[in-house]
């Protein structure tokens, strides 16, 4: 079985995997983040969005081995110790999610948005969502809760 | 209410959020439990086969394989309905039996033929491919009105596909009524399939101890409770005393996870044969094909009136789809929570339901999200939007004519619901005003000079949620009480923890229920948590459906605060050396009336749990009660919601330019958490009127199996919302509240629909089915072009 | 997913030798439509070669009147190249709009072009352009390299190296998303280049990637949006799916050619 190797919020990690793990398996099941989430087997829901790289990615729809030497950041470490990231925070602030389960996705597809385009506006957020379904929310305030992170971030 | 506003109408903060937020939420499948094994469930390609032969070997002795079992092996009870219908006939209606494993026969895509344990899931799946089985494949029969003209039986034992034929009313009274009827206003209405699609995909993990005899069930549900209850009493005969059922936190639900499902059934029965815990996990195709299924009507009404438009009579004659099995609580919902509310906000009197359930090869049919409800919302308003433009009369003018004033409260309908409270006029008002109805003009001229059409749609919509009155229901032919369980555990330091039986998958309840105890006893909230979700913590709990959670729930947790603070005035009383009567509490403080004597709640909790003074005789050490509430009716909620749309008539794209929604929901406990509901609410009625629709073809294979053919609400296909309160209190429970968790999915796919029929009625369109999707749109426009012309 | 062994060459030689060196083998470069169908198990190549480990399908360059893009460049690097976006910029805005942003971060246009999904994008920018393909083993027109649905002109171990596209005068790409997977049910790209008019439509055509000569001769006439709204594609040649029947597609073909046309300017 080869073994990857990757950095996955800040730490140094490496594991032994079947070739065909795909990454989300290899942050849930072998490294236990099981905060990263699989809402569907066809690449469309965006639970399971992760930063590659610095990017986001489908954590789902890449294998743990194209991660290897990769630097991976999950929802787990995007807040810095016990205060929240301002995404989060704004999250939070502005009910953005309910049920919670699209959320880190949701959270983490929002930063990559703000980082590369910190003025959009709500239609090109809504468009940048295209890859985040979201059941419970409408996404009124999860536009509403990103609108607030432009400033904070 | 304490400092810092966290009682009863404060827009707190959500207390779950921060584990959701960091990651840090338990769903089921983030569960794993020692020696955990997985499970692969062998689903039927078929929608109607007799299965000949199923041969496992190969399977069996795949890697990693532990156990491969199918129906042959799994001889257990039948998955059961909740609610037992009667025809008009007085015949109780049939219930075939719902194997967990099939039994010989498979009777729709999904269906679950086998299950193969292995130590990885991919294990699990890989030996599945190595089951062979011989299926003979049978005709499948998916068409309603096909199903009841006979020929193919779903259910050959039955000897039709006929579940029940049901009715209310009295059909001859309403013939004679619609015989004076100055005008008839008919319509056909089709209410689209859906499939629920909770973002969390059902899971299961199942657990045996060998040296207790317990099992143990994490499950995806609304209700841990009832699953004990419905799998142990009825599928697995388990006791209750040894059956644990948690649904930890659950991503999402919308009716989906009330049912007792196959899934659980088979980890748990499996996990003491293979003596470790089995984990199920639905991909999403499989939910997809597994999922009860939501609405599926097809309906022909009758609106007579007379020559001012007042509403005479209602004739309505509705076919339900079942699917292939009767889910737990199918059978209810085109019978008691749909035909109950057909008379809406409008007085009319006289009012006729026939409904004929229908069995069908396809995935079983339950509640979701409004059930029944919205189904009568979209058939009376999209009736009620036609008899206006036959009759000439305004889309508001016509409503503000047959709506119940709001001085005939308690007002009795015809279809045995009696409405406690309600102001439809004021939420009509209120949604005029928030949707700037008197500027459509301008905005629709200026949406004609792009080439784009604009239309206006309302719905004014009334609800019934609260489920329920115990009595009611069980007269009706449910087989479950509906009240709720409460225990309020304060602990010696003054802290509380509450127990409910109702369960969150989104709605809030660790911030709302404990905004009820903060405002009762004063407490801030971090000395407050809220437990669900564990049989083996909440004493019992028929769970969270039917926007009951507050209205039922917290009416439980109320009435367990009341008997805490009465125990607490009477520990109060003998510390203080004070009579009961002349203990007050207010913020927090028990003070004895006319004198300086004070002591703090937390004072108290101490001394319940240290009291060295107690006469035992009279008073009891300790601070932890509990409480079951049952309503005395169920609560009403209702409104109005307008939608504006622009239609591209060249390609049949619809945009949702504004979706205003005034409700009222009784008292708000929560207006943040409240408006999130209604959001929630909104985007999928949205999504069932213009986006989603569950399709088979005619040979019973699901087209719609993914998001590549299911269209899902995504941010870009909705607009902002306007979303406002005006309530009028729910005049019989203590809070006054009503329920929000189904009001947007209820009221706002007539408003939709009615939008895009005024935006396109000069194009000749009278009638728009869902969803109205671009094709669909199109097509209307196409065929409706000759018809315009030749008016 | 089936089973399958993971080779990451760092250059093309060793990527075409693996391939050649495994029983059944296949390239995988964003993975964006590979990696979903071997999760549906709908594929089961015995080993599965990453090219995402050869530096030199990377990048983007112009030069002169050509912008080439390597076949490894991520959907989100082309949207956002300022070098792409001067050049063509109905290039950069196709690339800006295929999938989602997740897609467009691993995405790539050698992928893309590779698997030839009927309603991929980039084959319509490839077509509508006239874009040459370089390959390990030699160059291809566009006109050549689209064969069929899922089929190209690719050989088995032929590894696309980059995309040249030829500067256009005018040029812009229409999309009508499906509803639900949001690939182009149709997708019309429009373009007046040195070498003529081209149109080019995807998401619509029973063989994929198509061009409508009727309506670039229209075009070449008269550069209009008028020029077009008579000519529709034969329903006949068009696929039908719950989405949109042949007919609706061929009606949407002729809408979003007169606003491709329109956005060209």
């Amino acid at each position: 079985m080869p073994t990857v190797t990757m950095t996955v919020n800040g730490k140094k990690v490496s594991g032994e995997v079947e070739a065909r793990t795909l990454l989300v398996q290899f942050l849930r099941e072998n490294l236990h983040l099981t905060g990263t989430h699989v809402g569907c087997d066809t690449s469309q829901c965006g639970a399971c969005v992760v930063h590659v790289n610095g990017d986001s990615a489908k954590s789902c729809t890449m294998l743990a081995v194209q991660a290897d030497g990769a630097d991976v950041v999950t929802i787990e470490g995007l807040a810095n110790g016990d205060e929240l990231h301002p995404m989060q925070a704004a999250f939070k602030e502005h009910h953005g999610l309910q049920c919670g389960f699209c959320t880190p996705g949701m959270v983490m597809s929002a930063v990559d948005l703000v980082k590369k385009n910190p003025k959009a506006t709500e239609h090109e957020i809504r468009e940048w969502l295209e890859g985040n379904i979201c059941r419970c929310t409408g996404y009124h305030n999860i536009v509403k809760a990103i609108q607030h992170a432009q400033q904070t971030m | 209410m304490p400092d810092g506003g966290t009682g009863i109408g404060a827009a707190v903060k959500r207390v779950e959020d921060k584990r959701f937020l960091t990651g840090r939420g338990t769903y089921t499948d983030d569960i794993n439990r020692p020696g955990q094994t997985y499970a692969y469930i062998l689903r039927s390609p078929q929608a109607h086969a007799k299965i000949d032969r199923i041969d496992t070997s190969a399977a069996a002795s795949a890697p990693g394989v532990l156990a491969v079992f199918t129906g042959a092996d799994m001889q257990v009870g039948s998955l059961p309905c909740g609610w037992q219908v009667h025809s008009k006939d007085g015949s109780p209606m049939h219930e075939p039996p719902h194997p967990p494993l099939a039994q010989g026969k498979v009777r729709c895509v999904g269906d679950q033929v086998a299950v193969v344990i292995a130590e990885t899931y991919a294990q699990a799946k890989d030996a599945a491919e190595k089951i062979v089985v011989d299926y003979t494949p049978l005709p499948a029969v998916v068409d309603m009105n096909k199903a009841l003209a006979g020929g193919t039986l779903v259910h050959d034992e039955i000897g039709t596909n006929l579940c029940y034929d049901w009715e209310i009313g009295d059909e001859g009274q309403i013939d004679e009524a619609f015989a004076k009827a100055a005008h008839v206003t008919k319509i056909d209405i089709v209410n689209n399939r859906l499939i629920p699609n909770a973002m969390e995909p059902r899971a299961a993990v199942g657990e045996y101890d060998r040296a207790t005899g317990e099992y143990t069930l994490y499950t995806t549900s609304q209700n841990p409770h009832v699953i004990r209850l419905l799998m142990g009493a009825f599928v697995l005969s388990i006791p209750e005393h040894k059956l644990r059922v948690v649904a930890p936190d659950v991503g999402g639900g919308f009716g989906s996870k009330i049912y007792h499902y196959a899934e659980e059934a088979i980890v748990t029965w499996a996990s003491s044969r293979v003596g470790r815990p089995i984990k199920w996990t639905a991909e999403r195709s499989e939910s997809f094909m597994s999922d009860a299924h939501g609405r599926d009507h097809i309906t022909h009404a009758q609106l007579a009136m007379d020559s001012e438009g007042k509403f005479l009579a209602l004739k309505v004659e509705t076919k339900a789809n079942m699917g292939a099995y009767l889910s737990t609580f199918a059978s209810c919902v085109p019978t008691y929570l749909y035909a109950t509310l057909l008379a809406g906000v409008y007085t009319t009197p006289l009012i006729y339901c026939n409904v004929k359930a229908i069995f069908t090869n396809t995935v079983p049919v339950d509640a979701y999200r409004g059930a029944g409800r919205p189904e009568a919302t979209y058939l009376i308003e999209r009736l009620v939007d036609r008899a206006a433009r036959e009759i000439g009369l305004s889309q508001v003018e016509i409503r503000r004519r047959n709506f119940i004033p709001a001085d005939a409260f308690p007002y009795q309908t015809p279809v045995a619901l009696q409405y406690d409270s309600g102001n439809y006029t004021a939420t009509l008002d209120a949604a005029l005003k928030a949707a700037d109805a008197d500027g459509f003009a301008a905005r629709k001229a200026a949406s004609e000079a792009k080439g784009k059409r604009r239309g206006l749609g309302f719905s004014t919509y009334l609800e019934a949620c609260g489920i329920a009155p115990s009595a009611v229901v069980g007269s009706l032919g449910a087989r479950a009480g509906l009240y709720e369980s409460a225990e309020v555990r304060v602990h010696p330091t003054g802290s509380v923890t509450v127990f409910t039986g109702a369960h969150s998958h989104g709605q809030g309840h660790e911030t709302t229920f404990a905004q009820l105890v903060s405002e009762k006893l004063g407490l801030p909230m971090d000395n407050i948590e809220i437990s669900h979700g564990d049989t083996n913590k909440v004493q019992f709990g028929m769970g969270t459906y039917g926007s009951r959670s507050l209205a039922v729930g917290g009416e439980a947790i109320v009435k367990a605060l009341d008997k805490i603070i009465a125990k607490a005035k009477k520990i109060a009383a003998h510390v203080m050396e004070a009579s009961e009567a002349d203990i007050e509490f207010k913020d927090g403080n028990f003070t004895v009336a006319g004198t300086d004597k004070s002591m703090a709640f937390g004072e108290v909790a101490l001394t319940a749990y240290v009291p060295h003074n107690f006469p035992h005789q009279e008073l009891e050490p300790g601070l932890d009660e509990k409480a079951f509430y049952d309503p005395l009716n169920f609560t009403f909620p209702g409104g109005c919601h307008i939608a504006e749309v622009e239609v591209d008539p060249d390609t049949g794209v619809v945009k949702v330019e504004r979706m205003t929604a005034v409700d009222d929901v009784g008292r708000v406990i929560n207006p943040m958490i409240v408006a999130g509901q209604i959001h929630g609410g909104l985007a999928q009625g949205i999504g069932q009127a213009l986006l989603e629709g569950c399709v088979y073809n005619e040979d019973g294979q699901l087209v719609t199996g993914s998001y590549m053919d299911y269209t899902m609400p995504r941010a870009d296909n909705l607009p902002s919302f306007s979303v406002g309160t005006e309530s009028t209190l729910c005049a019989h429970n203590s809070l006054g509240v009503k329920g929000c968790g189904e009001v947007g999915a209820i009221g706002s796919p007539p408003a939709v629909i009615n939008a895009v029929v005024d935006a396109l009625w000069d194009l000749g369109v009278r009638d728009m089915p869902m969803p109205a999707n671009p094709q669909t749109v199109w097509k209307t426009i196409q065929s409706a072009r000759p018809a315009a012309a030749a008016e | 997913m089936y089973a399958f062994d993971y080779h990451k060459p760092s250059s093309v030689a060793d990527a075409v030798s693996a391939l050649k060196g495994a029983d059944d083998g296949k390239f995988v470069a964003g993975g964006q439509t590979l990696i979903p169908t071997l999760k549906q198990r709908l594929a089961q190549p015995s080993d599965l070669i990453d090219l995402g480990g050869i530096a030199e399908l990377n990048g983007i360059a112009v030069s002169g009147d050509t912008v080439t893009v390597g076949a490894m460049t991520r959907h989100a690097a082309v949207a956002g190249s300022a070098d792409v976006a001067g050049a063509i910029p109905a290039l950069a805005a196709l690339a800006g709009g295929i999938g989602d942003p997740q897609v467009r971060n691993r995405g790539t246009i050698g992928g893309s072009i590779a698997n030839n999904d009927p309603a991929a994008d980039y084959p319509a920018a490839c077509l509508g352009l006239g874009a040459t393909i370089k390959t390990s083993a030699r160059e291809v027109s566009a006109d050549d390299f689209f064969t069929g649905l899922f089929e190209t002109d690719l050989a088995e171990d032929e590894i696309i190296v980059s995309v040249s596209f030829p500067k256009a005068e005018k040029a812009a790409y229409v999309k009508f998303d499906n509803p639900a997977s949001r690939y182009a049910l149709v997708g019309v790209f429009v373009a007046k280049t040195a070498g003529g008019v081209r149109v080019a439509v995807t998401g619509a055509g029973q063989d994929g990637v198509f061009r409508v000569p009727e309506m670039e001769q229209a075009l070449a006439a008269n550069w209009s949006p008028d020029a077009v709204a008579g000519i529709a594609v034969d329903p006949g040649t068009l696929n039908s799916d719950i989405h949109a029947s042949a007919e609706y597609r061929s009606h949407l073909i002729t809408v979003m050619a007169k606003r491709a046309v329109a956005a060209a300017g």
